[in-house]
């Protein structure tokens, strides 16, 4: 369906409601780009509010009872998740492609990491469809009460630039799982891959309503999201301040139930007893893999004075030799920033800490003149207050700051609002217990960094976010519980 | 059952038995004796092959391979979780390509009719499959708020080396129901089909090597129950015994298992189901359902409605109805279309029934319809129905494993549910009402694994099976039959300050 030459001047990626391609309401398209070549890839219907109606309709009318999605056995939504896994796996250079080509991440990331993840994720949750189970439940009185785990109805989803296919997926497969139906809007930077999943959902035999997809932007397309009376529930990955507002919106329309994965400025605590190597090369990756867009970046390296300067010197080492690139490159582990915006906010903060006193280790500044490329940036002697080690980044820069005691590090490293990930690299086996438990994130990793597995719950403390994304836990997210109590004339225990 | 059947393709005519072998380590194997055992088509009484037949030396052999795959540090106990669960998904796949092989096997060596081998038997394989694999990375521990200054949480290991052993009845469908979950648990296996019909699941074995499955981890030793499936209830080094069959033999397994090594033990065993037709029923639904109950398979079903308790007023009616149902078969060779009842499944069986059928007429049971043998070859016996039947006759206690139907009358709600329970039997029961309150006390009251309301034989495998008191311990399929195959370690380790 999609040649990974070239696309036609004017070829549009159109809307998919109803498993059908739509133009947009109001005729509007936009462009898609690539971040490496900086030029247009192609155009994209632009859907704004009255698309994102006809997309609740459709994915209402394929939620009523009685209609071929809700009558559908459970283990029949999980062969076709299954089946849809299988459709990716067979697609999956095409996917990377798309992928690479609309986010500038590596194709080689695209390919290993982002479609293993999707593939994954696709099977585990096709496994759980039919396995959420309800309860019966012993209470007073002569009743007899059992609960139901119903799907929560219509869920939108708008997803990020960063990880545009996976994090698709994250929200996809457990809303499908349960039982949902779903209108996505992906990041309008990158829209491309959604909607080829789109003709894999249609080819695989989702009814029709069942998935729709409304590419657009925030304030338009998203905003009409967050507000409609009619969605359920509405799952939001991307910055803390829209995560905000989506919650808000969510409160002032309908009280639609509200799951978002934020921001986080995620501590990378080394221990002197770490394997070095180890640590020092997590920590790298922690930080730059994606060009450093990961909510999960490590961007904030504390690191125990013993081995500071070790650490220090090892880490700009690794950065230095960062290789840069073209991402169809096979040698290239950094591809561009995804936009002007992203860009010129990196090199903001790069000035910032050199005006704020902390040593610039290397990089610097933007690659070459023209593009979004960023040279891997390392600073030490960073203190607490300045801006590299308060604010989001998400470019390739690495601020590495110094600790002496394990109780000063767990204060300074939960001093803030976000609260995503942590990482601790250490031997000691009561200090690795001591610090999982102490930090306040979602996810703490030991020894390893990016450990992140379908069966594994993932989300944020405090502001990084609401709820829980994959493993067993994102199942309470797209499940709404209703209890039957039915009173009975005569009772037996 | 449906009655309207999707297109089926016509069974194999030209089936190859190639797979008579011993099963260990992935490799073919001779038996130890060199000893071979025959294996018959019930509908002709002709010996279809010729099975290596498993004994003592050979179960030590296999148990070895089991044990040797369940090292710590081998490929199957390193491999992730998710991909157990990917295998048993490949094996489906390749259960699905060779469904007519195996259909067409599962008619000619299980006496079974071939559409319902291809539709029931074969689909609720593939589904059993499936659903076990989404189990095997969510099988998950916990993490416990102990007290004191511990970090403590739970492993849910597998058990170990687990010995199955199979019935005749479904002879795939109670494979896979076995392994399946074993597998998707993380353990190895150590399988004695029944010696009537091994050779479904040594087709299978085949599938399980292609699949990938690491060597070891399926064995497959065909042989007899007082040899081989002793050798297994016994043995020192299997750490879980799982049985299905008659009580009993049930007992000796688990008389066994307490004698050795205190392997654990699950049983499904047999039942004396009573189903309980009360006079609101939905008379058209309840008469088909109720005759499927007891007639499906010739009555060789472990829930074979072989009670059916009819509300007074409704009585003499149902009778009649389920009489002229019951005249509406034809019998002949399984494969055949257009043939409704195949054979029994042996000559054992086939003398049991009959001898059955002899005490109901001499216990003054009416009888209306069948009451004996049919045709010159293979083991078949009329449909037989029995009207008033009274809870001491042989026929109303004894398991009969055949198509002879029980009816029975009853009055009052209370007496019905004493007279259902009044036996050592407890694996399933149906009702038919249309009143939610009976439903639902009736159903509380039944002293059953499975009730059934308005319904009959619904297995699914999301749904946990087996039976209270003498009908089984344990639970088969459903999350509670990955409990089973689960061993639960409690890891507990010294912190210097826990905080919640």
């Amino acid at each position: 369906m999609v040649s990974t030459s070239s696309f036609p001047e004017r070829a549009s990626f159109p809307i998919f409601i109803n498993n059908e391609w739509h133009e947009s309401k109001s005729g509007k398209k936009f462009a898609t780009y690539n971040p490496s070549t900086l030029e247009k890839i192609c155009e994209v219907e632009e859907g704004d509010k009255p698309d994102v109606d006809k997309a609740v309709e459709a994915a209402q009318a394929a939620f009523q009872r009685g209609s071929p999605w809700r009558r559908l056995d459970a283990l029949s939504r999980g062969r076709l998740l299954h089946q849809l896994a299988d459709l990716v796996e067979r697609d999956r250079a095409v996917l990377a492609t798309l992928e690479t080509m609309d986010s500038g991440k590596p194709f080689l990331h695209a390919f290993f990491i982002d479609l293993e993840g999707c593939i994954k994720t696709l099977r585990y949750f096709a496994g759980w469809a039919d396995k959420i189970q309800g309860r019966t439940i012993p209470t007073d009185d002569n009743v007899v009460c059992f609960t139901r785990h119903e799907p929560v109805g219509v869920c939108g989803a708008i997803t990020p630039w960063n990880f545009p296919l996976l994090m698709l997926v994250w929200k996809l497969a457990p809303a499908l799982c349960c039982g949902n139906t779903v209108v996505v809007k992906p990041a309008e930077q990158t829209p491309l891959t959604a909607l080829y999943l789109g003709s894999l959902i249609k080819e695989v035999g989702f009814p029709p309503g069942v998935v729709n997809i409304v590419p657009g932007f925030g304030p338009t397309a998203g905003a009409a999201i967050s507000s409609h009376p009619q969605i359920s529930k509405i799952a939001f990955t991307g910055s803390t301040e829209v995560g905000k507002l989506v919650k808000e919106a969510s409160s002032q329309s309908n009280l639609k139930r509200v799951t978002l994965e934020l921001g986080g400025k995620n501590p990378c605590i080394v221990c002197a007893d770490a394997d070095l190597d180890l640590a020092v090369e997590c920590a790298h990756q922690g930080v730059f893999f994606n060009q450093g867009q990961c909510c999960t970046a490590a961007s904030r390296v504390f690191v125990e004075e013993q081995v500071y300067a070790d650490f220090v010197r090892r880490s700009v080492e690794y950065a230095k030799k960062r290789p840069v690139g073209d991402p169809f490159d096979v040698r290239t582990e950094q591809g561009p920033q995804i936009d002007q915006k992203q860009f010129n906010k990196i090199l903001d903060l790069i000035d910032s800490g050199k005006e704020e006193g902390a040593k610039l280790e290397c990089g610097g500044s933007a690659m070459e003149d023209r593009g979004l490329f960023i040279k891997p940036t390392v600073f030490s002697e960073v203190t607490d207050t300045m801006r590299i080690a308060r604010e989001e980044i998400f470019g390739p820069v690495q601020p590495i700051l110094k600790f002496k005691s394990i109780e000063e590090v767990i204060k300074r490293a939960n001093s803030l609002e976000y609260g995503l990930t942590a990482a601790v690299f250490t031997k000691n086996l009561d200090k690795a217990l001591k610090l999982a438990s102490a930090l306040e994130a979602g996810t703490v990793w030991i020894n390893c960094y990016n450990a992140l597995y379908a069966q594994a719950p993932f989300g944020g403390f405090k502001m990084s976010g609401n709820g829980r994304e994959l493993g067993e836990y994102a199942l309470t997210e797209y499940t709404e519980v209703k209890t039957v109590t039915i009173k009975l004339d005569d009772k037996n225990p | 059952m449906s009655s309207s059947q999707p297109d089926i393709p016509a069974p194999l005519t030209n089936l190859k038995f190639q797979y008579t072998k011993i099963f260990i380590n992935n490799e073919w194997h001779d038996s130890v004796s060199g000893k071979k055992f025959p294996v018959f088509n019930p509908a002709t009484e002709e010996k279809l092959c010729e099975v290596e037949e498993g004994d003592k030396e050979d179960v030590n052999k296999a148990v070895a391979a089991a044990r040797q795959a369940f090292q710590l540090g081998s490929p199957w106990r390193t491999m992730d979780a998710s991909e157990r669960g990917r295998l048993l998904y490949k094996l489906a796949d390749l259960v699905e390509r060779d469904r007519l092989i195996l259909a067409t096997m599962e008619s000619m060596n299980g006496g079974k009719l071939f559409s319902n081998a291809y539709l029931m038997d074969l689909g609720g394989c593939l589904k059993t499959l499936r659903y076990c694999a989404g189990w095997a990375d969510k099988i998950q521990g916990r993490t416990i708020p102990s007290d004191g200054n511990f970090f403590t949480y739970t492993r849910h290991e597998p058990v170990g080396v687990c010995g199955q052993i199979l019935p005749w009845n479904f002879p795939l469908l109670m494979f896979l129901w076995k392994i399946a979950p074993a597998l998707s648990c993380g353990n190895t296996v150590v399988v004695k089909p029944a010696e009537q019909t091994p050779l479904s699941a040594l087709h299978v074995a085949t599938l399980i090597k292609e699949a990938g499955f690491p060597p070891g981890v399926v064995n497959i030793v065909p042989g007899y129950g007082p040899t081989a499936g002793a050798a297994i209830s016994s043995h020192m080094d299997i750490d879980k015994v799982a049985f299905t069959g008659s009580t009993e033999v049930g007992k000796l397994i688990k008389e066994a298992a307490g004698k050795s090594n205190l392997k654990r033990v699950t049983l499904e065993l047999g039942g004396k189901s009573p189903f309980i037709v009360f006079a609101d029923a939905d008379l058209e639904t309840a008469l088909e359902v109720t005759h499927q109950a007891l007639f499906y398979h010739q009555g060789q079903c472990c829930v074979a409605a072989s009670r059916l308790f009819v509300e007074e007023s409704i009585y003499d009616e149902f009778v009649r109805r389920s009489v002229e149902r019951a005249k509406k078969y034809v019998l002949g060779n399984p494969l055949t279309p257009g043939v409704s009842q195949g054979p029994q499944i042996d000559k054992e069986q086939y003398e049991k029934i009959l001898d059955l059928i002899e005490s109901g007429k001499k216990e003054g049971a009416k009888l209306e319809c069948g009451g004996g043998p049919w045709g010159n070859k293979g083991y078949f016996i009329q449909p037989t129905v029995f009207s008033n039947v009274s809870d001491e006759m042989r026929i109303a206690k004894e398991e009969i494993f055949g198509p002879v139907q029980q009816i029975m009358k009853f009055k009052s709600l209370d007496d019905v549910i004493k007279r259902a329970n009044n036996t050592t039997y407890g694996l399933s029961a149906g009702i038919f009402t249309k009143d939610l309150d009976k439903a639902i006390t009736v159903s509380a009251a039944l002293q059953s694994g499975t009730v059934w309301v308005n319904c009959y034989s619904v297995v699914s495998p999301q749904c946990p099976f087996g039976g209270f008191k003498m009908s089984g311990n344990g639970r088969e399929m459903g999350e509670y039959g990955f409990h089973e195959y689960t061993e639960v370690k409690t890891v507990t380790v010294k912190i210097s300050q826990k905080n919640s």
